[in-house]
């Protein structure tokens, strides 16, 4: 025994430096595997605060070039509504599919959270601007949430980083869907539950809303596939949605009226009566 | 003793934002950069303790994976460079170089610049290897290592040479 605390002690330093460098090497190797583990990252509290202060900063510094970006951007939309007089050629104005232009409302969020469980959006249109409960939120990112309260001038939406709310998305390849959560740890990250086993997917994939919403329509962009995992229980796949929105960032947001929604919710209410 | 700590604690901090803020934005020809950042280990006080340079690597190192990215090829190449240290002080400065002598920061010789020069190959020959970890990119390794040596070495001299403490 005595013998033994002698060489450790002989040799702390180098037992030391093995043992640092296992973990190193361990660390290294892991992150050359595909799962790889998203501990030693700069995705974590201390790096991605960092980071999040220096992109403050640089963020003035690029106010130039994102000007120029947002001249060219409506040079081209101006060409292509001057076009659109001239020939026959109709232009979709609207890039989002299924989407008419006639059923946005334009709004801004005036009020974010995103550190709860539980996370609310407040914007500045209401009732009397024609928003209504369960209409959907959208901006050119991607999904934001769906509308919970209405007053007259303001609105409240929960938000998709609200561990209550649940949104029907698909993968854009194929038609597989799952239903879309939030397990309340990461802003930027979502989870896809329920997608069956039958379905090929990759990381990377990008996931967007599914057709059997009557809230949302179809494709509407969601985020991508960042981590696989395979529940053992069900054998369905749950899959890390990351978000294209970053959520803890949001400006002004579209509110789609959807004008069938009652259509559909009326005609299912009346199935269920015959049944 | 404590002023050699707070020193050390304060180019830690230093060289670690540095080399997040500026130096890991610099991408000539798109993959070269300089990593100066290990002038922490090579300007670490030279007859301290081991076990606090191999620990406080091994962290500088973390820090590093953490803001880039990248696994542990910072922390592996940092905790190699670290431990070897003293043998390349024997390698440089002579078998009978004496602790006490040995003063990196100051003006260039040629032994202090051949220390230096080994430390920032190792160091960049560990952590290109782990990055690439395949043999087959044995050629690219070798000159990733190449250029961005030259590269960090030049900085770590600038460097060097603009805190060296003024001589009266």
């Amino acid at each position: 025994m005595q013998q033994i605390f002698n060489f450790i002690y002989k040799n702390s330093n180098r037992l030391l430096f093995l043992l640092l460098l296992g973990i190193s090497l361990f660390l290294s190797i892991q992150s050359h595997s595909y799962h790889r583990s998203k501990i030693i990252s700069s995705a974590n509290f201390l790096s991605g605060g960092v980071y999040e202060r220096i992109n403050n900063v640089s963020e003035y510094l690029n106010l130039r070039t994102q000007n120029d970006a947002l001249a060219q951007e409506n040079a081209r939309l101006r060409s292509l509504l001057f076009m659109a007089k001239d020939t026959t050629f109709i232009t979709k104005l609207d890039s989002l599919k299924g989407v008419n232009p006639n059923e946005i409302i334009v709004s801004k969020v005036i009020h974010n959270t995103f550190n709860t469980h539980e996370n609310y959006l407040t914007i500045n249109s209401g009732s009397l601007q024609g928003v209504k409960p369960d209409m959907g939120v959208i901006n050119s990112m991607g999904i934001v949430g769906i509308i919970d309260n209405t007053s007259n001038n303001y609105a409240t939406v929960i938000s998709i980083l609200n561990v209550k709310s649940q949104i029907n998305a698909k993968l854009k390849k194929s038609d597989h869907f799952g239903s879309l959560t939030w397990n309340g740890k990461s802003t930027g990250y979502v989870q896809l539950t329920d997608v069956p086993r039958l379905a090929s997917i990759r990381k990377g994939d990008t996931i967007v809303t599914g057709g059997q919403s009557v809230i949302f329509p179809e494709n509407i962009n969601i985020g991508t596939i960042d981590r696989i995992y395979i529940n053992n229980q069900n054998n369905y796949y749950t899959l890390d949605v990351k978000l294209f929105n970053d959520m803890t960032n949001l400006g002004h947001v579209y509110i789609l009226k959807s004008k069938n929604r009652d259509e559909i919710i009326n005609l299912e209410k009346k199935e269920e009566k015959d049944e | 003793m404590n002023s050699a700590l707070f020193v050390n604690i304060f180019r830690f901090i230093l060289l670690l934002a540095v080399q997040i803020i500026i130096f890991n934005n610099m991408n000539f020809l798109g993959f070269i950069s300089p990593y100066p950042y290990i002038l922490f280990i090579i300007l670490y006080p030279v007859n301290s303790n081991k076990s606090g340079l191999l620990a406080a690597s091994f962290f500088l190192g973390l820090c590093m994976d953490m803001f880039s990215n990248s696994g542990g090829f910072h922390t592996a190449a940092c905790v190699i460079l670290a431990y070897y240290r003293p043998y390349l002080f024997k390698f440089a400065f002579g078998l009978s170089y004496e602790y006490q002598t040995i003063k990196l920061n100051d003006v260039l010789t040629p032994e202090r610049f051949s220390f230096l020069l080994l430390s920032v190959l190792i160091h960049h020959l560990i952590l290109f290897t782990l990055e690439a970890f395949k043999f087959t990119l044995i050629l690219d390794i070798l000159l990733r290592t190449l250029l961005s040596s030259i590269f960090t070495l030049i900085i770590c001299i600038i460097i060097i040479y603009l805190t060296k403490p003024n001589r009266r």
